[in-house]
């Protein structure tokens, strides 16, 4: 047959009309996409039964109620908890990418034992009775040695059996050196016991509150009990409660508030003086209370009314004069106002004297224990274990002085000072600890100055860290004890950050130990058994959870069912009798702090003509900020104004730009007095001229390859302050200065 | 669906919710939004005036579930070769087939939400992650386009129930996004628009003559004037955040999208 030039022509289309016809292209293109996407690596998860676990999140101080949805045996998805007192049904980002923890490749997964260089990251997997043998024979030979004082523990929280079963350990050894945390929360505590006398923690009833007066508080970025915040802060319209935020940026929080006062940074402590000034001097202030409650209130009034006039505080805090006495006249005539304070998420303590300030103008209105107030909670009472038995060594080591100097008569209201314990040790001012364990915090992160946190840990040395992942303080560890995470253990959790009622959640395993991991509770009875002289009958359960339900006693069976513990009928104690100061009255200037509470304000390290501007740090509730960092969800929603690739994005002012000739995303140098490091600049209108401010929560060099290596630890720019009257860390920033890179 | 602008707070807890519901996959470096998956993304607007005059509102961006000026008409639907994508006029979801697609991302182009997220890579869950993956949502693999279904799946499910039940409505509490679930804010609600009992009915006041539109003065949809009919309502009393919704050209009268 010919093919002529027609033929092939009529053919060709013919086909093509043909095949265009036929369901041969749309049969194609479901075909390619099934030979193209049938992957067996692509994972099919197992179906299974439905079932829900209700839990308490632990991941950070704030107590709220989670449900754990499983499949089968897997837990699947966390969320929240309907009916929860504190979180009432929500749930925050980093509970809900909780899971993430659970399976984390950044989790230890069975006891390690250092064989390289400290934080050369060289390690070997060994068994736990190897690991708790050595760690035993190590503690034996130290007290042997007589110095059992030589032992330091330090831990991520002072609440609940976990840390009481550290405290007795310790104690039982003979060692005074718990070092718990020092955040806003235990500068709130300090203040209370100061001003009131009452052992006990501050709540913040913010959801009776009508007039919100945020003194810097990043309500919205994670301060207190952040699901608890975010209702409150969201229906408040329906109760009409105005909240006002003083802030030297526009955070989340003054983004959100009825109004944002700008202040200097660092001023919000004179600003609440201010405040009271005006309320003094109009005698706007509750004279019931002031005149029949309190004590020290002439010296006060005097203090205030000579140093911290409207002109004055104006001047510090750059708050016009006008609105200062405007705040005033709002907060005194609110029918329930609220003051709160604890700068940003509330991690650091700050100096003593700005939380009794805003204490005390709380009690200038007497809001103490009132509705809509502060609420004065005892420490929760149900931890009531016979005292253990001494040896010699054990008394005589109890008595001794503390690393940290904290209950000492010059910090006698500071319970544990993490900061002052690292850089006593690096000055050479204090004992080396020769044994540290390290529970459920991360000081090579968290606290201000890591270069001589590093430094002092360097010289520590023998360090067991119990933590569940391998964070920075965990790779400086010789011995890695892991604990489960909160997922798979039984806990409780008490006094949760700012809530007004007393309250207990229970943790309690959702999904079986995943790897060879144990309870930090089981570790320390055993411990105890395996050490020599009385220490082991100070731990006369069996196990942990023996001890909990031992300790917890009738709550027991109701905590099983509901969850949690709470006291809804707790009756505050009227103003007559709630202060257990030696004159049973509210004491304005603190009963026995060593130095004048009402000093100015800590002026920011560094002078002023090397480094003309401030670097300020910042929370976000996307940056997980505390011992354990953002899982990998979490890192996925960090806006790419503030990391990109591994630069972090410094916030400054285009004024601010434009005299050091900066553009937005430009590569620049920011030094402080304590560093020097490479960022990027994101310009924002928000951020008042002069400040740069860095987020928190970046810059991890440990966990995981989700998480290391990505921007810049503001702690390491930033050095601690000592606070006079408390010991604290009273830093809330450093002087900086900018340049192109 | 409503937002409430003056509500959301910018946490991000809806886009982490959302991840963990639907097995989002997630990579070392995801600094760069233009190819990290995030069904739903929250904006960040500012109203642009210098210190301290400042201001910040987020803006919470899931799948727009457009209806187009005629059922169906969605600006990805409409461009789909492999039909792995449909309006479901039933629902109002627009819905997306993963094994149908062949990743010819038509559909992101078309989007003009940029709603629409595209799988360059197999998904890698590290460590022992798989184990979390929900059976409800299946992974997705290299070479396809996805975004969110308003947990279509949880539909599924409570409608299972319903029938079980003997029902053939769902009550509004039976069917919610995982992000309207998570929402600590409560900025979100979710239900049937064209049903007055529903909160989001009454909270938008759609017209039903206008394609939707929004009665209540204080709601806007993103990009009216393209006429995809979204499914999304967003409420602010900020009057700048509204005109934020739309493209204006300078000295357009303030009230122009409703014309």
């Amino acid at each position: 047959m010919k093919i002529d030039r027609r033929s092939f022509l009529a053919f060709s289309v013919g086909g093509a009309a043909g095949t265009a016809l036929s369901p041969l292209p749309w049969k194609l293109t479901d075909d390619s996409s099934i030979w193209s996407q049938r992957w067996p690596w692509v994972p099919i998860p197992a179906d299974g039964g439905i079932g829900h676990v209700r839990s308490t999140c632990t991941l950070c101080p704030g107590g709220c109620g989670i449900t754990v949805r499983k499949i089968d045996d897997r837990p699947v998805k966390i969320e929240g908890q309907e009916g929860h007192p504190i979180s009432q049904g929500g749930v925050c980002l980093l509970g809900t990418a909780g899971l993430q923890f659970l399976y984390g490749p950044s989790r230890v997964r069975t006891p390690l034992k250092r064989t390289g260089d400290r934080g050369q990251g060289r390690w070997t997997q060994i068994s736990w009775e190897a690991a708790l043998n050595e760690t035993a024979e190590k503690l034996n030979t130290l007290r042997a040695d007589g110095h059992p004082q030589g032992l330091a523990c330090m831990a991520g929280t002072d609440h609940g059996t976990l840390p009481a079963l550290l405290k007795r350990f310790m104690t039982v050894y003979g060692s005074p050196n718990f070092i718990g945390p020092a955040s806003a929360k235990e500068a709130q505590e300090a203040a209370l016991r100061a001003m009131a006398g009452v052992d006990g923690t501050v709540g913040f009833e913010v959801e009776k509150a009508d007039f919100i007066l945020s003194f810097g508080s990043g309500l919205l970025d994670g301060w207190g009990s952040p699901v608890r915040m975010f209702e409150t802060f969201s229906n408040r319209q329906d109760r009409k409660t105005l909240v006002v935020q003083i802030d030297s940026r526009l955070s989340n929080t003054a983004a959100k508030s009825d109004r944002w006062v700008p202040i200097n940074p660092g001023t919000e402590g004179n600003l609440a003086l201010g405040i009271a000034h005006h309320i003094i001097s109009e005698s706007f202030y509750n004279t019931g209370f002031v005149d029949n409650f309190s004590g020290g209130f002439d010296s006060f009034k005097q203090k205030v009314l000579s140093d911290f006039s409207p002109a004055k505080v104006a001047d510090i805090t750059g708050v016009p004069a006008d609105i200062i006495s405007e705040l005033a006249l709002k907060f005194a005539t609110a029918h329930r106002p609220l003051a709160i304070c604890g700068r940003g998420r509330g991690n650091a303590p700050g100096a003593l004297s700005e939380t009794m300030a805003v204490l005390a103008l709380n009690a200038l209105v007497g809001n103490l224990n009132a509705d809509g107030g502060i609420r004065m909670l005892p420490t929760p009472n149900y931890i009531s274990w016979p005292d253990p038995e001494m040896d010699q060594i054990a008394s005589e080591g109890i008595t001794q002085p503390r690393m940290d100097g904290a209950g000492s008569e010059q910090y006698i209201y500071a319970r544990s000072l993490p900061n002052r314990f690292f850089q006593q040790i690096e000055a050479g001012q204090s004992q080396v600890p020769e044994i540290l364990l390290v529970t459920d915090t991360n000081p090579l992160f968290t606290l201000r100055d890591t270069k001589a946190v590093k430094a002092a840990l360097d010289q520590v040395p023998f360090i067991v860290s119990f933590s569940s992942f391998m964070d920075e303080t965990a790779q400086q560890a010789d011995l890695i004890l892991p604990d489960h995470i909160f997922l798979e253990r039984f806990q409780d959790v008490s006094a949760p950050a700012g809530f007004t009622r007393p309250f207990i959640g229970l943790t309690r395993p959702v999904v079986a130990p995943q790897y060879n991991t144990r309870h930090l509770g089981d570790v320390i009875i055993a411990l105890g058994g395996q050490l020599e002289g009385m220490i082991g009958k100070a731990f006369g359960w069996e196990n942990y959870l023996a001890c909990l339900k031992d300790t917890l006693g009738g709550k027991w069976e109701g905590m099983i069912e509901k969850g949690f513990w709470m006291d809804d009928h707790f009756a505050f104690p009227s103003w007559d009798t709630m202060f257990t100061t030696a004159t049973g009255r509210f004491e304005f200037n603190g009963e026995k702090v060593a130095a004048d509470p009402w000093n100015a304000t800590a002026a920011a390290e560094g002078d002023s003509s090397t480094f003309p501007l401030i670097l300020v740090p910042y929370d976000s509730i996307r940056l997980a900020s505390g011992s354990i960092g953002n899982p990998p969800f979490m890192m996925k929603i960090v806006a790419d104004t503030v990391l990109v690739k591994n630069d972090i994005f410094v916030q400054i002012n285009p004024e601010t730009a434009r005299e050091y000739q900066l553009s937005d995303r430009q590569l620049a140098i920011l030094t402080t007095p304590k560093g020097e490091v490479t960022v990027r600049i994101h310009l924002f209108e928000g951020i008042m001229p002069g400040l740069v401010a860095m987020p928190t929560g970046l810059g991890h060099t440990a966990f995981d390859d989700f998480l290391a290596g990505k921007g810049v630890n503001v702690n390491e720019l930033i050095g601690p302050l000592e606070d006079a009257a408390s010991g604290f860390d009273a830093a809330w920033g450093i002087r900086a200065k900018l340049a192109k890179a | 669906m409503v937002i409430d602008l003056d509500k959301c707070t910018g946490c991000g807890t809806c886009m982490v919710a959302c991840m963990a519901e639907n097995n989002v996959p997630f990579r070392e470096d995801e600094t760069d939004k233009r190819l990290s998956i995030t069904w739903m993304k929250v904006y960040k607007l500012t109203n642009g005036k210098p210190y301290p005059d400042a201001e910040i509102c987020y803006l919470p961006r899931p799948c727009q579930h457009c209806e187009g000026h005629h059922t169906g008409h969605s600006p990805c639907v409409s461009v789909c070769p492999a039909t792995a994508t449909d309006y479901d006029g039933e629902t109002g979801i627009v819905s997306q087939i993963y094994t149908r697609c062949f990743g010819c991302r038509y559909c992101m182009g078309a989007c003009p939400y940029h709603a629409r997220y595209f799988n360059w890579w197999d998904p890698v869950w590290p460590g022992d992650m798989e184990k979390y993956l929900s059976p409800n949502v299946s992974p997705r693999m290299r070479g396809v386009v996805e975004k969110c279904s308003f947990c279509f799946h949880r539909y599924q499910l409570a409608l299972e129930k319903a029938i079980m039940e003997g029902r053939d409505q769902l009550e509004e509490q039976e069917y919610q996004t995982s992000c309207t679930q998570a929402c600590p804010a409560g900025a979100i609600t979710f239900g049937d628009l064209n049903n007055p009992e529903h909160k989001v009915h009454q909270l938008a006041q759609p017209d039903p003559h206008h394609h939707g539109r929004p009665r209540n003065p204080e709601v806007f949809r993103l990009l009216e004037r393209l006429h995809t009919n979204p499914k999304i309502y967003y409420l602010s009393t900020r009057e700048w955040v509204r005109r934020a919704g739309d493209n204006y050209v300078k000295d357009e009268s303030k009230s122009a999208h409703h014309e």
